[in-house]
């Protein structure tokens, strides 16, 4: 009896051991994911905050009196005199007219300032189009100088308002009270490729540059990698060579991805002469980096593809052929799926091998093909964030919204594919 | 904790002692013969003729030089205890060791006097000459109708889709099955019962008409309802097919078998009619086998 009251005892107090360990370990896990939510949420506030302002744009209107007189132009439809033409001069006039007092040439530059470097091309724009409309006053809205845009967006942080002159704030505060200088959705950021000037600079560029390249980084690298999948875990001997194959398959998934880039150098353009920077290029460095994920991952996923159903069709005289293609690679396929956008969603957000083989180049123009010069989105996102003007960073940051939200797209997808097409047996 | 540990080292006896079947006073070895089987292991016109078979695993030797004649149309059950080497040998019956790379089998094996192991030998014929029906119930992940059909199909057996209906149809008919899921044909099999499951699986081993139909274990995964319905569909199949069985369940082997094989640690022990083993089996270990003695 004692012996037995004194195991219950031991048992007791052991027990009270075990369920202190217990919650220990779950308070470490809870502890662990607390902090990585929290650096989750720091970081999407951080980009949030800043990235924001980058979906607004700053326009002023102004009503321009298309004098030709002061632009030197009588006749627009004139190439010649159209090139020479002075498109400056009527934004001043009319910025002129809200400031009547503004009359030294000093004074008229900074002014002048407040309108974007690319508000006077637009007006030549419009007489390219519209030659009948010189000499006609027409009401138009300019972007802003990058300054003056950040400053409106940050009013209250006196930070930000440091590139503007206290006169030109005076201005600018004038305007804002008017209404003339007022913000709006970006559409501009949606529609445009890279420029100079933040407020005129967009990141379609960018996202074509992406697509375009992803499209050629999957159409390779998926039918490939789960090719060699298929013939690894299904028809080829197990021997020393496979062995082999298979520690440098798994390998090439740990190798840094700039290594890639210089293997794209060396190969595709020192050897096959491809062009640089170019969507194809960028695809064929991106799927040789993305093969190993999609190869380890299909393999994983032919290999949980259930023994029964193999010996079933095999038991009925399926030919080894019709066993992978008619059961297991169909089985396997939302698996190989999965992997695979999860190895193009890591391929979209590879900047360091494009680096290497000229996609870091500053392109205006939206790509309009496989072979036509492009950038992808970090990489535009590296060439904001490594600029001076401060309408880069919040441009910078709503890039990484962009490229983020494409990525939970892409893992929203590769789930939604898991669920949707996985079979139970 | 000493009482702990003692509680420990008491349960390993136990499942040691589980894991020894022999409680004879001679150990097994001793009173097989290799090679030698009691009763009547051969026929006359056999379907199948096995002589010699031994089965490698790497070095290990699983069967150990059995010799066996399957005659036609009849049903015989393979019995024994686990690991004796049963399931090896029906599987060499269709090939079905193929896939496992490190198994090798020896012997002649002679299905209608051809040889089965004959390395020009087309394995997909074999297979569909001889059906398998597995342990665990195993359909496609497909529609029922696709399950029947998957066989048909790929060996060519119908032209037209109201051949392959018929075939459908007919095999579910066979497999008892059809009055039961007629209406949901489109309907995807797995949501089925593991009763219906197993009968599914044999409807589809005989929708490309074999002759012979290995079975393994074919109830042991299911309640004692599906059980005998799928043993009732076996004594059916009787009058078309030659049925290899193999079980684990001695009543099961009693009911169903026209002929019973005893298998102990790779050896044929004894051959004999079903009624002769259960009631007065010619060797000792059969008979040790049967009354429970070990297994």
């Amino acid at each position: 009896m004692t012996d037995q009251r004194s195991q219950a005892e031991i048992v007791r107090q052991s027990l009270k051991r075990r369920y202190r360990k217990e919650r220990r370990f779950r308070l470490y896990g809870m502890t662990a994911i607390a902090i990585a939510l929290l650096s989750l949420v720091v970081l999407f506030t951080d980009i949030i905050g800043k990235g924001y302002t980058g979906f607004i744009k700053t326009t002023m209107t102004l009503e321009v009196v298309l004098d030709g007189e002061q632009m030197y132009l009588d006749d627009a439809s004139d190439k010649d005199q159209m090139s020479m033409a002075d498109f400056q001069a009527p934004i001043i006039t009319a910025l002129q007219k809200h400031f009547p007092e503004v009359e030294e040439r000093k004074d008229l530059r900074e002014l002048s300032r407040l309108a974007g470097s690319y508000a006077s091309n637009q007006i030549k724009d419009l007489l390219a189009r519209q030659p009948e409309l010189l000499g006609t006053t027409q009401t138009m809205e300019f972007l802003v100088h990058d300054t003056v845009s950040v400053y409106v967006k940050h009013a209250d942080n006196p930070a930000y308002s440091i590139r503007l002159s206290e006169q030109q704030q005076r201005w600018v505060d004038e305007l804002v009270e008017k209404g003339v200088v007022d913000t709006g959705f970006n559409d501009v950021f949606f529609s445009r490729g890279d420029s100079r000037e933040p407020s005129n600079a967009g990141i379609l560029g960018a996202i074509v540059g992406s697509l375009l390249t992803m499209v050629v980084t999957l159409v390779i690298a998926f039918p490939v990698g789960v090719a060699a999948a298929v013939y690894l875990e299904e028809f080829a001997p197990q021997n020393k060579f496979t062995d082999f194959i298979e520690v440098n398959i798994n390998n090439l998934a740990a190798v840094p991805s700039i290594i890639f880039g210089l293997l794209g150098l060396a190969v595709f353009i020192g050897v096959f002469g491809l062009p640089r920077s170019v969507p194809v290029l960028g695809g064929l460095v991106l799927a040789l980096m993305t093969l190993p994920t999609i190869i380890i991952s299909s393999r994983a996923a032919i290999k949980s593809v259930p023994p029964s159903i193999r010996e079933a069709a095999e038991g009925i005289g399926a030919s080894k052929m019709q066993v992978v293609l008619h059961h297991v690679v169909p089985l396997a396929m939302p698996g190989m799926m999965t992997g695979s956008i999860i190895g193009m969603a890591q391929a979209l957000g590879e900047t360091a091998p494009l680096l290497l083989i000229g996609m870091v180049a500053f392109i205006v123009e939206i790509p309009d093909g496989f072979f036509s010069s492009a950038t992808v989105l970090p990489v535009q996102i590296y060439l904001w964030a490594s600029s001076a003007e401060q309408g880069f960073v919040e441009l910078a940051s709503a890039g990484i919204m962009i490229l983020l939200s494409f990525m939970i797209t892409m893992n929203a997808l590769a789930i939604w594919l898991r669920k949707r097409l996985e079979r139970r047996w | 904790m000493n009482t702990m540990n003692s509680t420990v080292t008491s349960n390993t006896e136990t499942t040691e002692a589980h894991a020894v079947p022999v409680q004879d006073e001679r150990p097994a070895e001793t009173i097989i013969q290799e090679g030698v089987t009691v009763g009547s292991p051969y026929a006359d016109d056999p379907k199948f003729k096995l002589r010699d078979v031994e089965v490698f695993y790497g070095e290990s030797r699983a069967i150990k030089k059995i010799s066996l004649d399957i005659a036609r149309n009849e049903v015989i059950a393979f019995i024994g205890p686990s690991g004796c080497g049963k399931s090896t040998f029906l599987r060499c019956l269709n090939r079905m060791n193929d896939s496992i790379d490190i198994c090798s089998v020896k012997g002649e094996l002679m299905l209608d006097d051809q040889n089965i192991y004959d390395p020009k030998r087309d394995v997909v014929e074999l297979r569909a000459r001889v059906g398998m029906v597995f342990q665990k119930p195993n359909p496609f992940p497909k529609s029922i109708y696709d399950n029947v059909a998957y066989g048909p199909r790929i060996h060519g057996l119908a032209n037209r889709k109201s051949d392959l209906d018929d075939i459908v149809e007919d095999s579910l008919r066979k497999a008892g099955l059809w009055n039961e899921v007629k209406d949901r044909l489109a309907a995807t099999a797995t949501g089925m019962s593991g009763g219906q499951q197993q009968r599914l699986c044999i409807a589809r081993a005989i929708a490309v008409s074999p002759e012979v139909i290995l079975m393994d274990e074919p109830c042991s995964a299911l309640d004692p309802i599906a059980t005998a319905k799928v043993e009732e569909l076996i004594a059916e199949m009787s009058e078309s097919y030659t049925i290899v069985i193999v079980t684990h369940s001695m009543q099961q082997a009693a009911r169903v078998s026209n002929r019973t094989a005893y298998f102990h640690l790779g050896h044929l022990v004894e051959v004999n009619e079903t009624d002769k083993v259960f009631t007065s089996p010619d060797h000792e270990l059969t008979e040790s086998y049967i009354t429970g003695r070990f297994g």
